[in-house]
């Protein structure tokens, strides 16, 4: 698994990569109470405003960690936004993005250098 | 903790064993239990006697009701009692301080409603003719010609009305003036990561992708990351100033020079100019777009108590695009230009059907006259040192999020306080209600964690100002000295307890049905 600045987490299978929010940007979020998830076939470039989490607290983008395809997204989430509470991590993901360029996965932090980053927050 | 109020009456009953029990109504003595105005219906109780209605022709095809309305049947004196009753379990700005920040709650001055009473204003409908109404009008003239007076800006729009009607009016402005200059491939709006929300929420309304702006350590736009983000793409930035930390953007003569030399506009979000009024004029600082919240810097009542209004001043460059229609003074009566011909052919269209909030242009008027200049150069010298005045006071039991230098019109705390003590902002927040105060702004701006936003205005005396203070003081002692069940089970004296609104977001309910639908009124 790999992290983002933004707190975004990716998992790569293949050339298909899992996006979902890490533990901290949940914890830090409070209840999610309403999430967003990108439209199946929509193209992302690294960076872009992939979808929309609103807590108790406030309403955040999520950017996409990698540019591709929209393959499918965690329709779940939308009756059940506490998921991302609960596993932030694993079944509270938001998207599958088929991805055009996989070393963009390689540049990003480990678990390691993602916790080293949370320190200096 | 004293048990002794601030003037030092006690503030628990005097005798400790008196008899504590539930009343049999729901009522706490003066504190009336209320349903909703649905549970209170009662066709039969309706007070109103009028004339038999003849049924006119039935010309309105498949139109005509047929189903009862819905509307709840009560008598004036329980529609009366209930508005009351609900008014009594709600805070506001007559009952106590209201520490909202970034959204001022200030005092809505009595003189302001008596001259908005005036039959002259109050009585008007918009479609009269313009010769009955040169009053009104040369009201309006007289508003904008304080306004740009303060702004240093040649023109204004007085027609939107809320901050976000202006800041989609300044925006609607700038495309239009791209467009007409051979600009209309800009794409891009800038916001710093300190933004109210909704300045993001207009650019993406009017079709803009934005990019954000980062911050620095001292809370302030990053002119290093503004430049690399600034192209010939970017048709607007937008930057509140004083900013959402309450901080002064000092280098904003510098960031209009940058934006204006990409050929961009600088939209400020004049939210906050009540920090500033009668001592900066934006137009001196390179803005070219700017709302002013009448219903927070010029004191009309905002909220519940009545409708926003938020006049956009715009620089040279944008005036030939304001929104019609506008009052011009043809040497002998007022009239409104409404047609888009001319000089003002430009103009990129109408905000709103008619002229604005009447209501609140009238309020703003009186308060600009009972003040004057120097009196508004005082409003916000007495904001800035109110704010200063709080945060000098609670920075020794509370942590500043900025703490060099002063704030402008708002203290901001982050939560780093509170670490180890189990209490949350959200629970302190609850505590204030306890102790009679609305609580602050939380969780605003986002780039500060846990955020506490404390406005208080120039409204507030000192003695006011204290009795606050000591509430703050004595509540962060207590959650420093553990008791931490006076926050996490707080409202405990409010007529509701904590409501769950993590519940209520994500499982709302927001229709009430009755259980049987109540027949047609007897003909």
């Amino acid at each position: 698994m790999r992290f983002t600045k933004d707190h975004e987490w990716v998992e790569l299978a293949g050339d298909i990569a899992t996006v979902g929010i890490t533990a901290y940007a949940a914890e830090q979020l409070g209840d999610v109470v309403f999430v967003e998830v990108p439209d199946i076939g929509k193209t992302l470039t690294q960076g872009d405003g992939m979808a929309v989490v609103e807590s108790v607290k406030a309403a955040s983008d999520v950017y996409a960690p990698v540019s591709g395809e929209v393959v499918e997204a965690n329709a779940a989430l939308g009756d059940a936004p506490e998921t991302v509470n609960a596993v932030p991590e694993a079944g509270g993901w938001f998207a599958k993005i088929k991805v055009s360029d996989p070393s963009q996965v390689d540049a990003l932090m480990d678990r390691a250098a993602y916790e080293d980053y949370l320190g200096t927050l | 903790m004293s048990s002794m109020n601030s003037v030092g009456r006690p503030t628990a009953p005097v005798q400790t064993n008196d008899y504590v029990h539930p009343t049999l109504t729901g009522a706490r003595g003066l504190l009336q239990d209320e349903a909703l105005i649905f549970e209170r219906d009662g066709w039969d109780k309706t007070g109103v006697d009028l004339p038999q209605a003849t049924r006119p022709a039935d010309d309105l095809d498949g139109l005509l009701r047929t189903a009862p309305i819905g509307l709840p049947g009560l008598s004036e004196p329980e529609a009366m009692r209930h508005y009351v009753r609900l008014s009594q379990k709600n805070h506001a700005i007559d009952l106590a301080l209201y520490p909202l920040g970034s959204c001022t709650m200030k005092h809505n001055p009595r003189l302001n409603e008596k001259a908005a009473r005036m039959a002259g204003f109050a009585d008007l409908h918009p479609l009269q003719p313009q010769s009955t109404v040169q009053g009104a009008l040369e009201l309006i003239d007289r508003l904008a010609h304080w306004l740009k007076t303060l702004t240093g800006m040649p023109a204004v729009a007085m027609t939107p009305k809320a901050g976000a009607h202006g800041e989609l009016c300044g925006l609607l402005a700038i495309k239009a003036a791209h467009e007409a200059n051979g600009q209309g491939h800009r794409k891009t709006v800038l916001c710093p990561t300190s933004a109210h929300g909704t300045n993001p929420a207009t650019a993406a309304f009017v079709g803009y992708s934005v990019v954000e702006i980062a911050q620095t350590a001292d809370g302030r736009v990053d002119l290093a990351d503004l430049e690399a983000k600034l192209n010939d793409q970017v048709a607007a930035i937008m930057v509140t100033n004083p900013n959402t930390c309450g901080l002064f953007e000092r280098d904003v003569i510098e960031i209009a020079r940058l934006t204006h030399a990409v050929g961009a506009y600088f939209y400020c979000d004049g939210a906050n100019f009540n920090a500033i009024v009668g001592r900066v004029r934006p137009g001196d600082l390179g803005v070219d777009a700017m709302h002013i919240n009448l219903h927070k810097t010029f004191s009309t009542p905002h909220g519940g108590g009545g409708p926003g209004a938020g006049p956009v001043v715009l620089s040279a460059a944008l005036a030939p695009f304001a929104p019609a229609p506008w009052v011009v003074h043809d040497g002998t009566h007022y009239r409104l230009v409404e047609d888009q011909t001319g000089a003002t052919a430009q103009a990129f269209g109408r905000m709103s059907a008619f002229h604005g909030q009447m209501g609140m242009f009238v309020r703003a008027y009186a308060y600009m006259r009972s003040h004057g200049a120097d009196g508004l150069r005082q409003v916000a010298e007495d904001a800035v040192l109110n704010a200063n005045y709080i945060k000098a006071r609670l920075s020794d039991v509370m942590s500043p999020a900025f703490p060099d230098g002063p704030c402008m019109h708002e203290a901001l705390f982050d939560d780093s306080w509170l670490e180890g003590t189990g209490v949350t902002t959200l629970d302190f927040a609850k505590a204030m209600i306890d102790e009679g105060f609305h609580p602050m702004t939380m969780y605003f701006p986002l780039v500060v964690h846990g955020a506490m936003l404390i406005e208080p205005t120039e409204t507030e005396s000192r003695q006011e100002l204290d009795r606050f203070i000591t509430a703050l003081r004595a509540l962060a002692g207590a959650a420093k000295a553990g008791e931490v069940d006076r926050f996490k089970g707080a409202p405990f004296h409010a007529p509701l307890r904590r409501l769950d609104e993590t519940l209520a977001a994500r499982k709302p309910r927001l229709r009430w049905r009755p259980e049987t639908i109540p027949p047609l009124a007897a003909e």
